[in-house]
């Protein structure tokens, strides 16, 4: 029941607040709070999830199962395992914060805005916790509209044609995996004699390589875009920068995390011998994305653009993490995807939170922040060290893992991934050198307010968590270990035999793992 | 052969019952009082759905109820179904159009009701010339509510246009018909069904495919389907709202349900094979491809939303067809599916566009759109849900149908059919999406009066919103309803 509960709360209180008349906006102050007590709730689900959750198991738990559709076998299945409940709980980190970043932001019509936030937190836990493919992908496509309206109705200047453009780019990826999802629908029942959507059932499907090349790709294209992937990514920069601050949170936070995530569910172990195949084509891609993304942020005047293009950079480690294919590699994307999370969704806040007081995002209108407001200039030292990936802060753990991952399987990605470290600590710290040292040079900067109650309350769990999950990464870890072995196991083992000296690698490293993770024996 | 059963044509009696009844409610009544003659068709009508119910067979193969040249199989009876509530909404969203517009009562509902009786039959005839007349007491019936504004250019222009290009095509299609017979010696489809089947050697006359292409094309025509779709944007666009909703509805799905009777029972054997070379399925998968295509890539151009709906719709007779070619039991299911899910939502679309309207402006130009939501948030609302559905997101009713449809595809093999539909959904999501972002994003332009919807219009939007969000939460029932429903004829 209590992962039903994780995604129905949200949406039950979305429908709540729908029957709350509020016609001229007398009762924004109650709403806002409202939503925030149900989004705090549904945080309080997720870490109830996460208290029961038995690290010792690699097998999905907490599994619900109930029949749907039964005629096509498509069930109300969902079940949560080590990968995917530490992006659940980061879901439900991230809804309050983002809720708390609009309170002063967001104007007009509160009540929707808040309808919509609740009604995208539902769907973005359901795609993580969705185990029939169907299921996941209703959840996977009512994501985009709430998202479509926080971006169309309360963005910035450009809203309309990054609403538009956000829509259209990821709905013509999903479509592509929908027939995909059909076909493979399809090729149960004729090779068991029943339509099954059931991920468990459709892993042990045997699929012959030529078959297994399109319907990966079609599964890749789809989550390459949601990443975004280079070449797939240019519909981020629009969407984020665009998008009010609680959406950039989200986006960043938690919607990027769904295409890297459907790569280590989905595409990879459903087609292991393509996926063999085209991983170093994917890795590939995701270097070049680390290094141009790195390159097009440092030019950026926009804070909230050069964050975005950051994420491009940053989404590369974890793809590259993914494409490795071993248990450094993917615990290092898993651990990744959640530190980006947290620092990327941090940095957007803190961008929101300049942009609310001087209405201009460039770098050059700042300068000098750190004398008017040294509370938050130090929250967003912390947070950009963390996205740096500064040791003793969450970046570093997952930059690492993924690095000594794609380390053992291919060295020459990681010469030029490290390549894109360097670069991020250049555009980071060169982006916090112009706006928060030196001397004032703009004086409405001289008597900005500095953090309010509130918005503590917003930067102190992220800047907690960038923290924590830096100096005990085996707490986060732990739960994925088994999980982990289990994905790489399951795509190895339909791929064709590995390089000798790279699986004997997988197994002459295990020390480094039972480092950072004290539960392996 | 010939065994007299009155039962099955019970439906469509309640519905003529209903229809006199208005007619001769308006003849009666006096000079000043409005009459309520909208109830008696709400009545036939949902004495025609009960007797459908009623009549369900349970047990497809063992009883059938057989009026001669029409038969209450269960797949009539759930078109049936379809049409009766395309009738009732329809009924119900004209209460609040028909005053405002000044349009004779008794006359418009009379018509409608009678043009549902034709869509029953055709739906329900098991013989081509039946299959004709209904066409006939359906098409004239449309005819003249396109253009019963008579003080209207647009309108009258409309009907006038689709009246010549109707006539056309109903002769394509008795041509068909005049064909068939002179191969088959008969216009039953059990006769015709049983000569194709027995003539599969190549000495069997290349004359029935003559046959099967004129009545491609007369069944083109009705469901309009790229390139016999001509008449389709400036019919739809000049009648008044409501009755575009009813004819892109119920015309479509009557013609589709005859389309699909005759097509995969009684040409079924030529699907792939014909004595001269391939069969229909190739040359209908192209024009399900076309259709597709043409309805989204020019609806994206479409500055008023009526043609816009107009051409979505098109693209939507595309999708139907893909059901058609996939065939098969997942197939057949789909496009019954299909049909009710896609109903339900473009009828509840152009209900919210006749209840904007004036009866001076029809206010169906994309800019009259602009801030819908500050003025009337419940409308803009349902129309979102509306254009969602149309658009196949889930949780509508609208994805689920096109899921049915597309899986019909790909088990059928035609993926390249299924790919094309699933990207062109994502194209039709773009001119959908216009609309909510005028209506949500756009700022309002001018006094733009809230339209004040009252009564039964609001009843109706509210049963269409929630059919929609059951067929698409819980479309089980449903789904396996449409899935029983094929057994008893294919």
């Amino acid at each position: 029941m209590l992962l039903t509960a994780s995604w129905a709360l949200p949406l039950a209180g979305a429908i709540l607040l729908l029957l709350v008349p509020n016609r001229d906006g007398s009762r924004n102050g109650v709403i806002r709070w409202l939503a925030l007590a149900l989004s705090v709730a549904a945080f309080a689900v997720t870490l109830l999830i996460w208290a029961r959750f038995d690290s010792s198991s690699a097998d999905f738990q907490m599994v619900e199962r109930m029949p749907w559709i039964p005629a096509f076998g498509i069930d109300y299945y969902v079940g949560i395992d080590g990968i995917s409940l530490l992006l659940v709980v980061l879901t439900g980190v991230l809804t309050p914060i983002a809720l708390l970043s609009s309170w002063e932001g967001i104007e007009k019509k509160v009540k929707e805005f808040s309808i919509f936030i609740l009604a995208l937190e539902a769907a973005m836990i359901g795609v993580f916790i969705s185990l029939d493919l169907f299921l996941f992908y209703v959840f996977w496509d009512a994501m985009l509209i709430p998202m479509y309206f926080l971006i169309g109705i309360w963005g910035y200047d450009q809203r309309i044609y990054a609403a538009i453009k956000f829509m259209l780019y990821t709905m013509a990826g999903s479509v592509l995996m929908l027939v995909a999802i059909l076909a493979l629908a399809y090729m149960h029942s004729e090779s068991a004699g029943t339509y099954t959507f059931d991920l468990l059932k459709l892993y042990t499907l045997n699929i012959p390589p030529a078959t297994q090349t399109w319907l990966f790709l079609a599964f890749a294209v789809a989550f390459a875009i949601k990443v975004p992937l280079f070449p797939f990514h240019t519909w981020l920069p629009d969407a984020h920068v665009q998008a009010p601050t609680a959406g950039s949170i989200i986006l960043a936070g938690v919607l990027l995390k769904m295409g890297t995530y459907g790569l280590v569910r989905f595409a990879f172990p459903l087609f292991p011998a393509a996926a063999h195949e085209f991983a170093p084509w994917i890795a590939g891609l995701a270097v070049i994305g680390i290094v141009y993304g790195a390159l097009v942020a440092m030019v950026q005047p926009d804070m909230k653009k050069l964050v975005a293009y950051s994420s491009v950079s940053h989404l590369g480690f974890v793809v590259l993490g993914i494409c490795a294919m071993n248990v450094q590699g993917l615990q290092g994307a898993v651990y990744q995807m959640l530190a980006h999370g947290v620092s990327t969704g941090g940095l957007f806040l803190l961008v929101g939170m300049l942009s609310d007081r001087r209405h201009t995002r460039l770098i050059s209108e700042f300068g000098g922040l750190k004398s008017s407001m040294p509370r938050l200039t130090a929250a967003f030292l912390i947070i950009t060290l963390a996205s740096i990936g500064m040791p003793a802060l969450n970046g570093f753990i997952g930059e690492f893992l993924t690095m000594l991952g794609a380390f053992l399987w291919d060295p020459r990605f990681v010469v030029v991934a490290g390549l894109g470290v360097i670069l991020s600590a250049v555009y980071m710290l060169w982006m916090f050198q112009r706006v928060y040292l030196g001397t004032i040079t703009h004086d409405e900067n001289a008597t900005l307010p500095d953090l309010r109650p509130r918005e503590w309350a917003s930067v102190l769990p992220l800047c907690a968590l960038a923290i924590a999950m830096g100096v005990f990464p085996s707490l986060f870890l732990a739960p994925m270990e088994l999980s982990v072995k289990k994905v790489v196991e399951r795509v190895q083992s339909g791929q064709p035999a590995r390089a000798h000296n790279e699986r004997q690698n997988a197994t002459g490293t295990r020390h480094i793992v039972s480092v950072s993770s004290p539960s392996e024996r | 052969m010939f065994s007299l059963q009155l039962d099955a044509v019970v439906p469509m009696l309640c519905v003529t019952l209903g229809a006199l009844a208005a007619m001769a409610g308006e003849a009666l009544r006096g000079k000043g009082p409005r009459m309520p003659v909208g109830w008696f068709g709400i009545i036939g009508l949902v004495g025609a759905a009960v007797s459908a119910v009623i009549l369900w067979n349970p047990t497809p193969e063992a009883f059938r109820e057989d009026f001669g040249v029409i038969v209450a199989d269960n797949f009539g009876l759930f078109v049936t179904l379809v049409l009766a509530a395309v009738g009732i909404l329809t009924v119900m969203f004209s209460s609040q159009v028909i005053h405002r517009d000044n349009l004779p009562a008794g006359e418009y509902y009379a018509l409608v009701l009678f043009s549902i009786v034709g869509m029953m039959m055709m739906a329900t005839a098991t013989d081509l010339l039946v299959i004709f007349v209904a066409l006939e007491v359906l098409s004239l019936a449309v005819y003249v509510l396109t253009g019963i504004r008579r003080d209207n250019q647009a309108s009258t222009e409309a009907a006038f246009k689709y009246f010549l290009l109707g006539a056309i095509s109903s002769a394509f299609f008795l041509y068909g018909i005049a064909f068939t017979y002179g191969v088959t010696h008969s216009t039953r489809l059990a006769a015709v069904s049983q000569f194709v089947l027995s003539a599969q050697s190549a000495s069997s006359e290349p004359m029935v495919l003559i046959a099967l292409g004129l009545l491609l094309v007369g069944f083109a025509f009705k469901i309009s389907a790229v390139p016999f779709h001509m008449w389709t944007p400036d019919a739809y666009e000049g009648a008044p709202a409501i009755v575009t909703g009813f004819m892109s509805t119920g015309v479509k799905a009557a013609a589709f349900a005859a389309f699909a009777r005759v097509f995969l029972s009684s040409f079924e054997p030529l699907r792939d094979l014909s004595p001269v070379g391939p069969g229909w399925a190739p040359v209908v998968a192209a024009i399900a491809a076309a259709t597709m295509i043409l309805g989204t890539v020019v609806g994206v151009a479409q500055g008023n939303l009526k043609r816009m709906l107009a051409y979505s719709s098109i693209a939507h007779g595309g999708y139907l067809l893909v059901g058609l070619v996939a065939g098969g039991p997942v197939g057949k299911a789909s496009i019954l599916f299909y049909l009710l899910a896609y109903s339900v939502t473009n009828l509840a679309a152009f209900g919210v566009i006749a209840m904007l309207g004036a009866r001076d402006r029809a206010n169906d130009s994309l800019r009259d759109y602009a801030g819908l939501w500050h003025t009337n948030p419940g409308l803009a609302a349902l129309m979102t849900v509306c254009l969602l559905s149309l658009g196949g997101l889930p949780p509508t009713a609208g994805f689920i149908g096109k899921w049915y449809i597309f899986q019909a595809a790909v088990s059928a093999g035609y993926y390249w059919l299924a790919i094309i539909g699933v990207l062109t959904s994502v194209v039709s999501v773009f001119f959908y999406l216009r609309v909510v972002v005028m209506m949500y994003m756009a700022e309002r332009d001018g006094a733009h009066e809230p339209a004040r919807v009252t009564g039964f219009g609001m009843v109706a939007l509210a049963l269409s919103i929630a059919v929609i969000f059951y067929l698409g939460i819980l479309p089980t029932p449903v789904l396996d309803f449409a899935g029983k429903s094929i057994a008893t004829i294919f």
